[in-house]
């Protein structure tokens, strides 16, 4: 067990290097000089920009300045932004937030996946699975901004019942709208995975010789089924729950949320490269630790998987 | 200059410009200041405003955009204050007195002092413009080439003290200027001319996060300062000036999208905001009523056609840039697209600056004309054929496209000629080619003033070498006018130089203007006494709290 976390982990390592190497590049190679970009129409005098070239490494070529960016790294030093707050004060402020609203919206959609997911496979073709079904496809379809402004217009603005951005107060009770936008957006695969699942379950010998043995259906549904239709769902939260952390560029944005990925956006138009990388590693790092979490939450939910 | 999101993103942005331009040496205020010193910082009629997370460290001279601009200014008072309609008043300055618009004499007030107790003295503008201006800062200094005309300033080796500034006691000095310049003392209000205490030498850095100022508010702790979210000013009660504070304290709190601060506005949790986002352009001023905001702005926008640009140099590049300028339907356009949230342009400068006019001879040649402008067409097609494509370079993440389109279909359809938009995906992308000069079409230009003054419109961007002179425009009559008009006591006479320039440029036409921005915003019900300044700033200051 323990054997198998120290190599997963080791197996991040290269994975870490090689996306560092591949995004600073990209934003080595983007369109632009981020200088000229801080001075809008006004061209800066060439003293001025070259102080600022050299402050940033930018005067250098690209394998120098992704050299000093990784040597700084190791050191543990994550770089400045254009504003000169340390990338590592940044993260520690913009992570938190961000990990909990991807945990409340996380939490919300596994609920609504495995509660509506179970009904709906236990009454497969009737009314509360079709309803469920074209529920599920229209949040799916429809794109994210549009049920983020049509939330905070009628949820917030029209009745009131919620604050329309999220701002300084990042606690529960101030961010569950884009919490809940996130879950809607969310749920329809992972409760389509468990309609399926608990009907193919329900099939399976065991849970026929569970009734069988004259069990009632209010044990066998929780105990047997559900517990075994609960392994695709885990993974697909899961996964979701990587791709929140990245940061949910567009409900943080419309609900001003200061997360990571408000501030990354900002970094990547600014072309601020230490900024962008040192995010982008710290969130594949998150990723990589998340999905060893799920490997072993597997072994929890079925006790045949075993690691050695 | 101060670069804006929210004017990049409506529109362009630059620098600088005027309104009035008495005031700046009279002594223009007889009000009692009291009133801000005795109003406790306890209250709780604060202020809540838009605003966006300032991308330099907190010192005047190294903030260049509108989010740490808004900032600064309620954080420091300089020599001179600008009231709502752009006219100058003295504030720390008793007295700025010159005799040949070269060396100028600045007398303090006495009495003010910054919030760490020390006296605001000569010393303290004079060496807070010398870090500026000193090559060994430019790193940090940003707006360092507001020095320039200063005696002594250099691009080219560190100078720690210019020889144009000299403190005569702890509350005079000196300034002389390389060249004369009438309107030198009406930039002396913008941040970079702010003072700074003696505790900024010692830690720059330290200073950038928790500044000292002197101004009408203050950041009275490091830690209300929340990053990426939002920022809480109190009143300063040693503030000595005139401006009287209406209100507790200031709140900016940092929106990623101007749709969320307008979501905000609608539900009351903001009181103030200073831009409408695009999708609810045409429902603000229903949704909002008379707490509708919709006013000239300082900003004039243009597309710019770079001298060199084939079949658009000598004569038959003068018949060719009259016809394109005729044959766009500005007022159609304006109105259209941009439901009136911007006004044709009728010169080179904008409608809130004083000296401004818009019946200027040559300015005929901004009204849609679609006969004369295909008649100078053909006229120029006999000196030489046209072949190809006129483009309009832009760049796409600013809101530009649906205007470009609107322009180059106006073109098209008038000249019978082809003509399309050229997108860039950046601004930073946008920039370097024109920087580099390899854009090779015209491009969307815009400039915004950092104080009221109509050559700030002019020089900066159309005389000979000038740091902004994007399509390398050179007139030997254009810059004989601009100097003359630099040079003149009398602003009347000063402002009739600046008109006949423009008249110059009507002809040469190295930029076609196109209207000037409006500032759009509104204010909540919770507030009253809203008024934005000529640079569509908000004066926080007068606010009340209902």
């Amino acid at each position: 067990m323990l054997m198998y976390v120290v190599r997963r982990l080791l197996q991040a390592v290269p994975v870490v290097i090689g996306t560092t190497f591949l995004i600073y590049f990209m934003v080595f190679a983007m369109p632009g000089d981020p200088i000229l970009a801080m001075f809008g129409d006004k061209t800066p005098n060439q003293a001025t920009y070259d102080a600022l070239a050299a402050q940033y490494h930018l005067d250098q070529p690209f394998l120098v300045q992704y050299g000093l960016y990784m040597k700084d790294l190791f050191s543990g030093n994550l770089g400045t932004t254009f504003s000169g707050q340390s990338v590592g004060e940044v993260l520690a402020r913009t992570f938190p937030v961000t990990l909990k609203l991807a945990a409340m919206a996380i939490a919300l959609e596994f609920s609504l996946a495995v509660v509506l997911g179970l009904f709906a496979g236990l009454r497969k073709g009737k009314l509360f699975d079709n309803v469920t079904l074209v529920i599920g496809l229209v949040m799916l379809s429809v794109p994210i901004f549009v049920l983020g402004f049509l939330a905070q217009y009628f949820v917030a603005i029209k009745w009131g019942w919620a604050s329309p951005t999220v701002g300084s107060d990042t606690s529960i009770s101030n961010m569950w709208l884009p919490a809940v936008v996130l879950a809607l957006s969310l749920f329809t695969t992972s409760m389509r995975l468990m309609r399926g699942t608990v009907i193919d379950t329900r099939s399976r010998d065991f849970v026929r010789t569970a009734y069988a043995k004259g069990l009632p259906g209010r044990r066998v549904i929780p105990v047997h089924v559900l517990r075994n239709s609960l392994i695709p769902v885990v993974t697909n939260s899961a996964a979701n729950f990587g791709v929140l952390m990245v940061g949910a560029t567009v409900t943080e944005g419309i609900f001003n949320v200061p997360g990571v990925g408000n501030t990354l956006y900002q970094a990547i138009i600014r072309g601020e490269g230490p900024t962008v990388v040192s995010f982008v590693t710290v969130m594949v790092l998150a990723y990589v630790v998340i999905n060893i979490l799920v490997d072993l939450l597997y072994a929890v939910l079925d006790p045949r998987i075993r690691y050695a | 200059m101060k670069i804006s999101k929210s004017v990049l993103g409506a529109a362009a942005v630059a620098s600088a410009s005027a309104l009035v331009l008495v005031g700046c040496s009279s002594n223009g205020s007889e009000t009692d200041t009291s009133a801000a010193a005795d109003g406790g910082s306890t209250g709780d009629a604060i202020i809540k405003t838009n605003g966006s997370e300032p991308q330099n460290p907190l010192i005047p001279v190294a903030t260049n955009e509108t989010g740490g601009g808004k900032i600064i200014d309620a954080l420091f008072a300089g020599l001179v204050y600008y009231d709502a309609t752009g006219a100058a008043h003295n504030e720390v300055a008793e007295s700025i007195e010159t005799e040949d618009s070269q060396t100028f004499t600045v007398k303090l007030k006495d009495g003010w002092t910054f919030t760490d107790g020390t006296p605001v003295q000569a010393h303290n503008f004079v060496d807070a413009w010398n870090w500026g201006a000193d090559l060994a800062n430019s790193e940090t200094a940003l707006n360092s080439y507001f020095f320039e005309q200063i005696d002594g300033f250099s691009w080219d080796e560190s100078v720690p003290e210019m020889s144009g500034l000299e403190v005569i006691d702890d509350l005079t000095f000196t300034i002389t200027l390389s060249a004369p310049n009438a309107e030198f003392p009406l930039s002396l209000g913008y941040s970079a001319f702010y003072p700074l205490p003696d505790s900024f030498f010692e830690d720059p850095d330290a200073f950038g996060a928790a500044p000292v100022g002197n101004g009408i508010y203050t950041l009275a702790d490091a830690g209300d300062w929340q990053h990426d979210v939002q920022i809480d000013l109190s009143i300063n009660d040693s503030y000595a000036g005139e401006r009287e504070v209406q209100n507790d304290g200031l709140q900016i709190i940092f929106y990623a999208s101007q749709d969320a601060a307008y979501a905000d506005l609608l539900a009351n949790n903001v009181d103030v905001i200073d831009g409408i986002p695009d999708s609810a352009m045409a429902s603000y001023e229903s949704d909002l009523g008379d707490r509708a905001v919709n006013q000239p702005a300082a900003i004039f926008q243009s597309f710019t056609i770079p001298q060199e640009l084939e079949h658009f140099s000598g004569e038959e590049g003068k018949l060719r840039r009259a016809a394109i300028s005729m044959a766009i339907n500005r007022e159609e356009i304006t109105d259209v697209i941009f439901q009136g949230t911007r006004t044709p342009a009728s010169d080179f400068t904008s409608p809130v600056i004083d000296g401004w006019s818009d019946s200027l001879a040559g300015a005929e040649v901004l009204e849609y004309n679609p006969e004369e402008a295909a008649k100078l067409w053909a006229e120029a097609d006999e000196i030489s054929a046209w072949d190809g494509t006129f483009e309009i370079g832009y760049n796409s993440d600013g809101g530009h496209q649906t205007w470009v389109e609107a322009v180059t279909n106006s073109i098209k359809n008038t000249l019978g000629i082809e003509a399309t938009g050229n997108a860039y995906a950046t601004f930073a992308d946008f920039r370097t080619d024109i920087t580099n000069r390899t854009i090779g079409t015209a491009f969307r230009t815009g400039w915004q003033a950092d104080y009221p003054s109509l050559e700030n419109f002019l020089g900066p961007i159309y005389y000979t070498g000038a740091g902004s002179n994007d399509g390398d425009y050179s007139s030997e009559a254009f810059d004989t006018l601009i100097d003359e008009g630099r040079t003149s006591l009398d602003p009347a006479e000063a402002a009739a130089k600046f008109q006949e320039a423009q008249e110059v440029l009507f002809v040469d036409l190295p930029a076609i203007p196109l209207w000037y921005s409006n500032v759009t915003g509104g204010y909540a019900e919770t507030v009253d006494n809203v008024q934005f300044d000529w640079h569509s700033v908000p004066l926080f200051y007068e606010i009340t709290k209902k």
